[in-house]
């Protein structure tokens, strides 16, 4: 399958009504440590650009926390886009972390819900 | 007393003891028991979002085939709610039942789940649908009412300067949330009936850095900086919060943050329970700032505000 | 019914890797592997389903399941296709228990895919201890020690649950942690041990022992078979 319609089928959401209007990108609390802003990445898979994407590092700091999805006027769930971008590099069976790095000083006082929620979104 | 399923999840057993110890033994005041699910299995902690990502979605179905199969033991009489302490844990499974919504899903999960009969340990039917997952500021707010909380107060937190903290998953998206996602009230109407002073946060519905905490700690320190500094600045003693992975990031990775600004100021990171179990003069063994978990002890400030 | 009915009635079709046999019916795994004329140089050990080695997996025709089982327990069904598992790569951590403590996090820092289960329940289906596994690899992740090592007292560690969990965990490794742990800092110490190893060590013993040393093997298996044996 061609990797935007991968990305649509995976996430439910199709993007062509963003008209890019950057509230996705102010309202991102990470948006300072990605490569492409939010409303860039949303531009190229509207444009069916997905190679670009993977370049970036937009989709693995994304935090899942939705303050995009909260306030796009368009309602498009960019949460989910992200999720979707994770999940075709994950399928791959290409972890983002390597598990067996986290120093065992940390993994002694993390909560499991951190590890849980790493690993779904990093980890194959 | 009326008796409601509840759900404890991992972080409240290990790294937020302190939160449930409280929270249980304020819930039981005013008149809630909640009753621990008999079996239960770590909930997911984030939904997949993924549209076919089935086997994801296992975790909090698990769970909320427990409460069916309490109902019928007969250890809760026709109690379909279920309550939870942590954010992610409610998160994730109020979020199931919208994602079983799709009854072709509904269909393939429980026909997967039909195999279980045959073993040990697995569940003898498959989810029915609607159990309501209930955040326990929820039952607080809806339930129990600000009037009712401010009664049990023993001894009012008065001038104890409290800065609220939401963080993400207790509030969006706006279908799972429990308050206005831009403009929650639930933690600064409770921290009111506690008698505190509640000092605003702009970033109290800001991100965390959450699961960063694991491989980026450098995210989660700049945001830790960028969520605290600013009530801290405007005279806050106290941190309150309702999630224990927002607890532990702005808690523990103030270490980090101090390292990137040092005007930030160690701050101490309190559960909204804790501060309630304070406030209602409960045995200090439920106020859980004995059992080494904090990273900032909240104690000396208790003290010097003669509450300890 | 003619020698060849009976023959027919009695003997089933199973392929051993992909090759068909006819072995008797009522046999094991196993013995039905050795009467096809394969010779077990791994994937065999106790015969009596207590080492774990002979670890098998199958599917019977027409039955879309796959099955795991014991090939020293499991007998033969007609239309099985079979294949050993005689080794189970797992990772497995050093640890020193003198320096380890049996803290919440104690899993997590050894085993942190622990972390990556989905709770699809996989492990506990694969068992052939009939153990809930799912359930001890989450007692684990939120580190109830008691619990890890009750659900899975009875793991033989055949390794069946490793080959099939979706999350590359290693449940019978971390099963094995916390009943090392819990034998060692949580279980109250057995007296009678105690006791029993001053008695050896004052030299109690020491003329009985002598007694057994000098007699003849037939005499010692006499004594064995007449051996007092404790009730359960």
């Amino acid at each position: 399958m061609d990797l935007a319609e991968k990305v649509k089928s995976i996430s439910g959401e199709d993007v062509l009504s963003c008209y890019q209007c950057g509230l996705c990108s102010g309202s991102c609390p990470v948006r300072f440590a990605m490569d492409l802003s939010p409303t860039q990445v949303i531009r190229l898979v509207q444009i069916r650009n997905i190679e670009k994407i993977f370049e970036a590092n937009t989709f693995w700091i994304c935090s899942t926390c939705f303050a995009c999805y909260a306030r796009c006027p368009r309602e498009i769930n960019i949460t989910k886009i992200m999720e979707a971008l994770r999940q075709i590099r994950l399928r791959r069976d290409q972890d983002k972390i390597s598990v067996n790095e986290i120093p065992k000083e940390e993994l002694k006082i993390l909560p499991p819900i951190a590890l849980v929620s790493n690993f779904r979104k990093t980890t194959a | 007393m009326v008796k409601i399923p509840y759900y404890p999840g991992c972080a409240v057993q290990t790294t937020a003891r302190n939160y449930s110890i409280s929270g249980i033994a304020v819930a039981k005041k005013l008149g809630i028991e909640l009753v621990e699910l008999p079996k239960w299995n770590c909930c997911g902690v984030f939904p997949s979002l993924a549209t076919d990502d089935l086997m994801r979605h296992l975790a909090p179905i698990r769970n909320l085939i427990h409460v069916q199969e309490m109902n019928e033991n007969g250890i809760v009489q026709n109690e379909n709610r279920i309550i939870t302490f942590c954010s992610m844990c409610y998160h994730t499974l109020k979020e199931v039942n919208l994602f079983l919504k799709d009854a072709e899903k509904m269909e393939k999960i429980n026909a997967f789940l039909e195999r279980e009969k045959e073993f040990v340990g697995g569940v003898k039917e498959g989810y029915r649908g609607g159990v309501e997952a209930l955040d326990f500021l929820e039952v607080l707010r809806d339930m129990v009412g600000y009037d009712r909380i401010a009664k049990e107060v023993k001894k009012p937190l008065k001038g104890l300067k409290v800065t609220p903290y939401y963080g993400c998953l207790v509030l969006r998206p706006r279908e799972i949330g429990i308050d206005d996602p831009e403009n929650p009230t639930v933690l600064e109407d409770i921290l009111e009936a506690l008698g505190a002073e509640a000092i605003d946060n702009p970033n109290r519905t800001q991100c965390c850095g959450s699961y960063h905490t694991v491989d980026r700690k450098d995210i989660v320190a700049k945001l830790t900086y960028d969520n605290l500094i600013y009530p801290i600045r405007n005279g806050a003693e106290v941190i309150v919060t309702c999630c224990p992975l927002c607890t532990f990031n702005l808690d523990h990775r103030q270490k980090e943050a101090i390292k990137l600004h040092r005007d930030l100021k160690e701050t101490p990171v309190m559960y909204y329970t804790q501060l309630m179990a304070v406030a209602f003069g409960l045995d200090k063994q439920f106020w859980g700032v004995d059992l080494g978990l904090h990273y900032v002890d909240p104690k000396p400030l208790l003290e010097a505000k003669n509450l300890y | 019914m003619t020698e060849v009915d009976r023959e027919k009635k009695e003997k089933v079709r199973i392929y051993i890797m992909g090759r068909e046999y006819k072995v008797p019916a009522g046999l094991t795994i196993m013995k039905a592997m050795e009467y096809a004329g394969y010779r077990f140089v791994r994937s065999s050990g106790c015969r009596g389903g207590f080492c774990g080695a002979c670890a098998t997996i199958y599917r019977v025709k027409g039955d879309y399941k796959l099955r795991m089982a014991l090939a020293c327990q499991e007998t033969v069904a007609d239309g099985m296709y079979i294949s050993q598992i005689p080794f189970t790569p797992a990772e497995k951590p050093i640890y020193n228990l003198e320096e380890l403590s049996p803290s919440a996090n104690v899993f997590l820092e050894y085993y942190p895919e622990i972390a990556k289960c989905v709770s699809c329940n996989t492990c506990t289906k694969a068992c052939p201890q009939d153990l809930e596994v799912m359930d001890y690899v989450q007692a684990a992740l939120r580190g109830d020690l008691q619990e890890v090592a009750s659900l899975s007292f009875d793991c033989i560690t055949c390794g069946l649950c490793a080959t099939r969990c979706p999350a590359e965990i290693v449940p019978y490794n971390i099963a094995l942690l916390a009943r090392r742990l819990y034998g060692k800092y949580v279980m109250p110490k057995a007296k009678h041990v105690e006791e029993r190893i001053k008695e050896i060590e004052s030299g109690k013993f020491n003329e009985e022992l002598q007694k057994l040393m000098q007699t003849s093997v037939d005499n010692l298996k006499g004594i064995y078979e007449k051996r007092e044996i404790e009730p359960e």
